[in-house]
């Protein structure tokens, strides 16, 4: 009888700490906010007034990315104010997400629930703050209480509003990335034990060949992971966009 | 029935890892059918749209975008309630 021993789930999420209260997953999320810093530090440095070449190229394309593939739809021209933010957010993530394919790394840093539960609590902090500053308390009346409705409806509709709006959308944003990441991760370890284990069946040699298959699945998943690092960040990002622009100038 | 009848003959913990293991795949496997079949339908709908008008394909893809990750969060909270039970 073949079997495969998938280890306890504790021996591929955590790691130990380098030195008290600091692991990899935080050397991971330190590294990529010090990259994601300098880069667009040193970009700034360069002139502005000539045709960007080189780290300055780079970094407008991703602001120009922020603003016409995430601003612009979703919060229209007076959201640009908000592209530091975003950008940030944007690049954070993107650069966590990415070592869950890197060799040697192979651990996404949001695939342990601190960062995208705080990423997300600062999200909504941000929506609610942002709703109040353009709406004062009519933020509240205007949200739980949408006007359009019929009266009697209130009965059925602020319940659900008040648990859509101020429940679900953090509950959400943090569970969409931190499962996303890993399911990906978990995904990944499968194949790869899977097809070490059949490369290396001494009870029965005639399994090797076979190891090619989860093989190739495990190339292809790392494929799929490049995409999916990129998407929930997209994802995340677009979504703050979606709740800062609809706190600020609520559509009726 | 034999899985039942020595499900019975378990008690306390054994029974409680027996059972999470039996039923922690369940539970992701029916919570991936919704959102399979709604992405599907999204994804299918906003093709269409695409084709129809093909100026319109930035708008539809963003928004494509946002409704796969609002149905997909679904599916993901099954997979947490798995990953949850099953430990």
């Amino acid at each position: 009888m073949i079997a495969l021993e998938f280890p306890p789930i504790n021996e591929i999420l955590r790691w130990k700490d380098l030195f008290p209260g600091f692991n990899k997953i935080a050397l991971i999320a330190v590294a990529a906010a010090l990259i994601g810093t300098i880069v667009f530090l040193l970009a700034g440095n360069k002139d502005h007034k000539t045709a960007p070449k080189g780290v300055r190229n780079f970094a407008e394309m991703i602001v120009e990315f922020i603003e016409n593939g995430i601003i612009m739809q979703t919060m229209g021209r007076d959201g640009l104010g908000w592209t530091p933010f975003l950008m940030s957010t944007f690049v954070f993530i993107y650069l966590c997400n990415v070592p869950g394919i890197i060799p040697f790394l192979q651990m996404p840093a949001t695939a342990r629930m601190a960062l995208p539960m705080f990423l997300s609590l600062l999200v909504w902090v941000v929506f609610i703050g942002t709703g109040f500053k353009h709406q004062g308390l009519g933020y509240l009346k205007n949200s739980l209480f949408p006007p359009g409705v019929p009266k009697a409806l209130y009965i059925l509709v602020t319940p659900i509003e008040f648990i859509s709006t101020f429940l679900v959308r953090p509950f959400s944003l943090t569970v969409r990335l931190f499962a996303n990441m890993l399911a990906g991760h978990i995904l990944l370890v499968t194949f790869a034990l899977l097809s070490e284990a059949l490369f290396q069946a001494e009870g029965n040699p005639g399994l090797i060949p076979v190891g090619v298959l989860p093989l190739f699945m495990l190339m292809f998943l790392t494929g799929f992971e490049v995409l999916v690092a990129f998407l929930q960040a997209y994802i995340f990002t677009i979504l703050t966009a979606v709740y800062i622009g609809g706190a600020a100038h609520p559509e009726h | 029935m034999e899985a039942l009848a020595a499900l019975a003959a378990l008690t306390g913990d054994e029974a409680k890892a027996a059972s999470a293991a039996g039923s922690a795949g369940f539970a992701y496997g029916l919570a991936a059918i919704g959102p399979g079949i709604g992405i599907g339908y999204l994804v299918g709908k906003s093709v269409e749209a695409m084709a129809r008008q093909p100026e319109a394909a930035g708008m539809v893809r963003t928004t494509m975008f946002l409704g796969i990750a609002f149905t997909e969060a679904l599916a993901l909270i099954g997979f947490v309630v798995f990953i949850l039970i099953g430990l």
